[in-house]
């Protein structure tokens, strides 16, 4: 077990590397100019000659792309040429709220997933299963735009339940959990579960049915086992693909809400991300993506820990 | 003691107390206001993000030389005093101009405005060297300041500052150079970036509270020099919000009380629901851009007036649900410059036709242009369908034009490059449809029209060429009489329109959308808009 960790750990350092590459370089190959973000659009060449120096922007790619790396792996990740501010503090103050958006999401998709698909394996083919069919579907298919602008107009404006934008009361972003910034989460974070819910609903049906056809489970009900001991073994069976899929969704929330937050104007990483792309501010979109991107490596070596934790069969493979 | 002597006495020691009640009693007026913009704009001095910046973290905050009358509706402004109460020029040299600035003017910190901070806020844009240098904010200005050459204090209330070249529309470039505090850069450990967060200026507004991309507080100035222009409201929230359907979800749902560029389709709703619309003339043009180099499809006058005449531009303010208005040039109407152009732009179908059939096209020979454009972004107003549009009408009259569509940064690419440059010729590229920003003589005309700001030195595009426009141009140049120059300025228009150096469309309005709980808010005829005229 603990060669497989150390394995898996081995295994993320060239992958990390390779995501610093592909993080730094995308945005060289993106079409635009990063310095019209700071100048205006008829600035002449000396000004644009002087900004590209005063940014280092004037340095060969590979030397750029040296410094930054030397830099990033102390913590720096450079200055936003847009604000002047340090890309590490604006992507981590990003990260929170889309962890807070993101975890809530998950949470809600995972949970409700869940339920709805151990209930469709369970009544496979019954009303019930056409039912959470249908409802995964349209969760996996939805556009999350739309749906957020749906959402808003239902429950912002022609029910004044929830807020329509922002983290926070007057467009601050200082979170606090009382009921007014717990408002202002609902609308994002329930449009933002239903992808995970659509998928975790999916999977967890048809593990499910495909487990309930299983000699071993028939073995175990003819062993005269409680409904209940059965569905502890038909858990523990799922567990694993259930976990590897739930935590491939919330990397794909970190990353994949960009719209919903745009929508809600939810100062997240999305939210950054979509600023950063909109003013070409290169060191802050390299910040950011290298942040989203060594998140899902993370997870993703999570998961891969705590797979054979559940399964020990995963480890010994 | 006199009984009378008694009463009041007790009336006068009472007197504190009612008033801390009062002003206790008296609630803050705060407005919010959802800003198109993805961030909040620079707030040490020269904003970024174009002219519309200015509105917020600009003309608030900090003030120029030379003021832009932008608290009027009904007429479009003109240049007044601001930091400077007058300004000459040195009748001897032309060059050199003498600024007497405005005694008794103090920074939000405290210190004292004088020559010494103009000199200091100069040497900050154009002085790499100066300590003071800041990259960023030199970046913003120093294109719209190009004519001075150098600068001096004369007096501890008087500056001199030359220019390149005799140029008498220099202080139209001064609206866009602010002055901030050198003291308040000292207090901050000379690092603009701390500064940004504690700015000073000597604005009608102190910024009370930043928090980056989600908003900034203004707070008033309740000591501001220009009684005239004191603000109407305690406290003025920016609140960033870049996507136009959730501002104008924030404004319906009574998240913030004013907002800027409401998509159209949600008009009816905005007024359905009480909210206001106010728009007014713009600066701001929404053009094809033709090339008149040699190759170029555009060459024959006849072509481009027939396809000025092929455009119904009233339909193109309906597919903006009215927030256009129709062009007729370069310039509004209402513009002291526009001029009498001999050449009507309208809808004149038969007209258009009959020109295309002198220069030898129909629709069954139909002339082919190819027009780079961009999918969207600030000034294109709704780029695709209007572009669209444009094709189908002017497929109409046997011009097909075909797009090649690009992200707007790139779009700048080309457009800085030239029509000559082989991005652009060598692809087959004759017209590029950017929509410009019209405010002053320079940014409305000459840049487009000089001969000699054919790219690499200016934006005119498709190297316009005509030699009695030079001639123009340089008269304005020296010529300092406001009546002469508007004159000269109004044939420069006049020759721009009859030569239909573009196919202009329709002009924006820079609408904005309004709660009923904004009492007051005036709209200027301008990018620079006012945010003291909000009164809630």
């Amino acid at each position: 077990m603990f060669a497989y960790i150390i394995k898996r750990l081995i295994y993320a350092i060239p992958i990390a590397l390779s995501v610093t590459v592909v993080s730094f370089v995308l945005v060289y190959l993106a079409p635009g100019d990063p310095l019209n973000a700071i100048a205006p659009a008829d600035a002449p060449e000396e000004v644009i000659v002087a900004l590209k120096s005063a940014y280092g922007l004037d340095k060969p790619v590979p030397v750029q792309y040296g410094l930054w790396l030397l830099r990033a792996v102390q913590g720096d990740l450079g200055t936003s040429i847009a604000s002047g501010r340090a890309v590490t503090a604006e992507v981590l103050s990003a990260v929170s709220n889309t962890l807070l958006l993101a975890g809530m999401a998950a949470l809600g998709g995972v949970l409700i997933g869940c339920i709805l698909g151990a209930l469709a394996g369970y009544r496979h083919g019954t009303w019930i299963d056409r039912v959470a069919t249908v409802i995964s579907v349209i969760g996996v298919s939805i556009p999350h735009y739309w749906l957020g602008l749906v959402l808003t107009i239902v429950f912002s404006i022609w029910l004044p339940w929830f807020p329509a934008m922002g983290a926070g009361p007057g467009g601050s972003s200082e979170w606090l959990w009382d009921a007014e910034h717990l408002r202002h989460l609902v609308l994002p974070a329930l449009t933002l579960s239903v992808i995970p819910m659509g998928i975790i609903t999916r999977t967890v049906r048809a593990l499910v049915a495909d487990m309930l056809e299983q000699e071993f489970v028939t073995a175990l009900r003819a062993r005269g086992l409680s409904g209940v001991a059965v569905f502890r073994h038909i858990a523990k069976n799922t567990a694993p693909t259930v976990l590897a899929v739930a935590g491939l969704q919330i990397g794909y929330l970190m990353g994949g809400s960009i719209l919903v937050e745009t929508v809600f104007a939810w100062p997240g990483t999305g939210f950054l991300l979509n600023t950063a792309i909109f003013q070409r501010d290169i060191p802050l979109l390299q910040g950011t993506i290298l942040v989203l991107c060594m998140f899902f490596v993370v997870l993703n070596l999570l998961v891969d820990i705590l797979q054979p934790l559940i399964d020990p069969r995963i480890g010994r493979g | 003691m006199n009984p009378q002597f008694t009463k009041l006495s007790r009336w006068l020691a009472a007197l504190p107390l009612a008033l801390t009640l009062h002003s206790g009693l008296h609630a803050e007026t705060v407005a919010r206001y959802g800003i198109s913009m993805a961030d909040i704009p620079l707030t040490t001095g020269q904003p970024d993000r174009g002219a519309g910046a200015y509105q917020f973290t600009g003309h608030t905050l900090y003030d120029p030389l030379v003021a832009w009358e932008a608290n009027v509706g009904n007429r479009p402004g003109k240049l007044v005093p601001g930091l400077a109460s007058e300004w000459k020029v040195d009748a001897k040299d032309n060059k050199k101009w003498v600024f007497t600035l405005r005694k008794g003017v103090k920074f939000h910190d405290g210190s004292e405005f004088n020559a010494d901070a103009v000199v200091w806020n100069l040497d900050k844009v154009l002085a790499d060297k100066s300590a003071q240098f800041d990259a960023k904010q030199s970046a913003q200005v120093r294109p719209r300041i190009p004519s001075i050459a150098s600068y001096r204090k004369v007096g501890d209330y008087s500056v001199e500052i030359t220019t390149k070249d005799i140029d008498a529309l220099f202080p139209y470039q001064l609206p866009w150079f602010l002055i901030s505090s050198p003291t308040q850069w000292e207090k901050m450990g000379k690092d603009w970036n701390k500064v940004a967060s504690k700015p000073s200026g000597t604005g009608p507004f102190k910024l009370d509270k930043l928090v980056p991309r989600e908003r900034a507080d203004l707070v008033k100035n309740t000591a501001y020099w220009d009684k005239a222009r004191m603000a109407k409201t305690d406290r003025i929230v920016l609140v960033p919000i870049p996507d136009a359907m959730t501002r104008a979800n924030a404004l319906l749902n009574g998240q913030v009380d004013i907002i800027e560029t409401p998509p159209p389709d949600v008009l009816p709703q905005l007024k359905g629901a009480g909210f206001k619309l106010v728009q007014n003339v713009t600066p701001h043009v929404w053009p094809y851009h033709f090339s008149t180099q040699p190759g170029s499809p555009w060459t024959d006058i006849r072509v481009r007036k027939a396809a000025n005449l092929a455009i119904d531009r009233s339909a193109v303010v309906s597919l903006m649900s009215g927030l256009a208005t129709p062009a007729k040039g370069q310039l509004d109407q209402t513009s002291p410059w526009f001029g009498k152009p001999a050449f009507k732009i309208g809808y004149d179908l038969p007209a258009a036709r009959a020109l295309m059939a002198q220069a030898g096209y129909s629709q069954a020979k139909p002339l082919k242009a190819k027009v780079i454009i961009a999918q969207g972004g600030t000034g294109q107003m709704l780029s695709l369908p209007m572009n669209e549009f444009i094709q189908q009408s002017l497929a109409e009259i046997g011009i097909q034009v075909t797009f090649e569509v690009v992200e707007l940064e790139n779009l700048y690419l080309h457009w800085r490059s030239g029509a000559k440059a082989d991005m652009n010729a060598g692809k087959g590229i004759s017209a590029i449809n950017l929509g410009y920003v019209t405010a002053d003589p320079f940014y409305a005309l000459t840049r487009f029209a000089d001969s000699r700001y054919v790219a690499p030195n200016g934006v005119n595009w498709g190297g316009y060429n005509n030699p009695k426009v030079d001639a123009a141009i340089d008269q304005i140049r020296t010529t300092f009489d406001t009546k002469k120059q508007d004159g000269l300025l109004s044939f420069v228009h006049q020759s721009m329109v009859d030569d239909a150096l573009m196919l202009w469309v329709v002009h924006d309005v820079n609408p904005h959308a309004i709660s009923p709980k904004v009492k007051e808010f005036i709209q200027a005829q301008h990018w620079f808009q006012d945010l003291t005229t909000i009164r809630m």
